[in-house]
């Protein structure tokens, strides 16, 4: 490829190729705290690449490609080769992933002890764990949660934040300007900006975490909240984990074993300030 | 008499684990997991003894656990069913 970029997420390196210097030099810039993969060997691979020859130059449309493909994945403008550097990036996570349990929530840490949050898209996962970033959690990631089927811990996977829509000016009131990327309008997820996570979690991103707590939030509701069975939570896990049933066994034993020695809560939230107050109390009051 | 008779695999070819009303089998040689509740577990484990039917599996339960075998069978032959279903049980 013309343009190449690698860089480690946690335990996971990824190398990208573009045929575009645009998105590797924004990716560059929003990764340049992040190491590069171990020993300069990447797990996964993707390529921003022109559908045809001459769509470099015109109408550049940029189609996701790697080690692994979905064959309908639309091709999107050139404008928006962050989002699809970062839906390749996803894509190879969820496809290729075999050494963790992959479980598509955020997670935030303290004291050593880590807080899961899953839901469907819109439920506010990824915002919260952005707003708990900033206010004294360590963030771990806002769409991949890495269970180790060995130990039982929490890997990070602190990528960008994607923020979608209102959760934009949401962060943009709590993160300094310099830790988010470009715009981009109307992507079909809506706007889109890509914020850093803080320097202090990228620092720590190597350090896994004891699950203490699952919640399964949902935003637009009011205040509520009720305890979930271990049963549906491990339903509910196996429908957010895209491995589950690749990893056997294995998988298995690591989510059964979560969800039985974790509590999980349901939490409905009317605005980010009630979600972060009934998050802190939980915590306080059921958090193992 | 003469029910349908059913045979399982082994134990050691399931991890059970118990959680909330609900049990959790993984069934080994298939690879997947299955969502289930009392009797199921115990259905399984009796037929560990050997090939049986209903009535013969309400037998073994009546043998290893305290309940009323009245109206029973009916109960187990429809689980049986189900069982064999999504292939932990199957037909001799």
């Amino acid at each position: 490829m013309r343009h190449q970029f690698s860089v480690r997420i946690g335990p996971v390196g990824f190398r990208i190729g573009s045929a575009w210097a645009g998105p590797v030099g924004t990716l560059r810039a929003l990764y340049a705290d992040y190491p590069a993969p171990a020993d300069g060997i990447a797990d996964f691979t993707v390529r921003l690449e022109p559908g045809r020859p001459w769509r470099r130059f015109l109408r550049p449309a940029v189609e996701i490609r790697g080690d692994f493909t979905l064959p309908d994945a639309a091709p999107l403008p050139l404008a928006q080769g962050l989002l699809a550097a970062e839906m390749g990036m996803n894509l190879q996570m969820a496809l290729g992933q075999r050494r963790y349990l992959l479980l598509h929530a955020s997670a935030v840490e303290r004291d050593g002890r880590a807080l899961l949050m899953t839901g469907n898209s819109g439920a506010g996962k990824s915002t919260l764990s952005a707003l708990l970033g900033e206010r004294g959690w360590r963030f771990m990631g806002d769409e991949f949660a890495l269970l180790d089927p060995a130990t039982g811990l929490l890997h990070a996977f602190p990528r960008m934040v994607s923020l979608k829509n209102q959760a934009i000016a949401a962060m943009e009131a709590e993160a300094p300007p310099e830790r988010f990327g470009p715009l981009l309008r109307a992507t079909p997820k809506g706007d889109i900006r890509h914020l850093r996570p803080s320097a202090a979690a990228v620092t720590a991103m190597d350090a896994p975490a004891r699950p203490a707590l699952i919640l399964f939030p949902r935003f637009g509701f009011a205040a509520d909240e009720r305890g979930v069975a271990p049963s549906e939570a491990f339903v509910r896990l196996t429908q957010a984990s895209t491995n589950y049933v690749a990893l056997g066994e294995a998988g298995f034993a690591s989510l059964s074993g979560l969800v039985k020695q974790v509590p999980s809560f349901a939490i409905d939230y009317p605005d980010t300030a009630s979600a972060v107050a009934q998050v802190e109390r939980l915590w306080a009051e059921a958090a193992i | 008499m003469g029910g349908i008779i059913y045979r399982a695999d082994p134990p050691d070819a399931r991890r059970l684990v118990t959680l909330d009303a609900l049990d959790l089998i993984y069934h080994v040689p298939s690879g997947q997991t299955h969502l289930v509740s009392e009797p199921v577990p115990q259905m399984l484990d009796a037929l560990e003894a050997g090939p049986a039917d209903a009535a013969g599996i309400v037998a073994r339960l009546a043998a290893a656990h305290e309940f009323d075998p009245a109206g029973a069978e009916a109960v187990i032959a429809a689980r049986l069913e189900e069982l064999e279903a999504i292939g932990l049980v199957w037909r001799i």
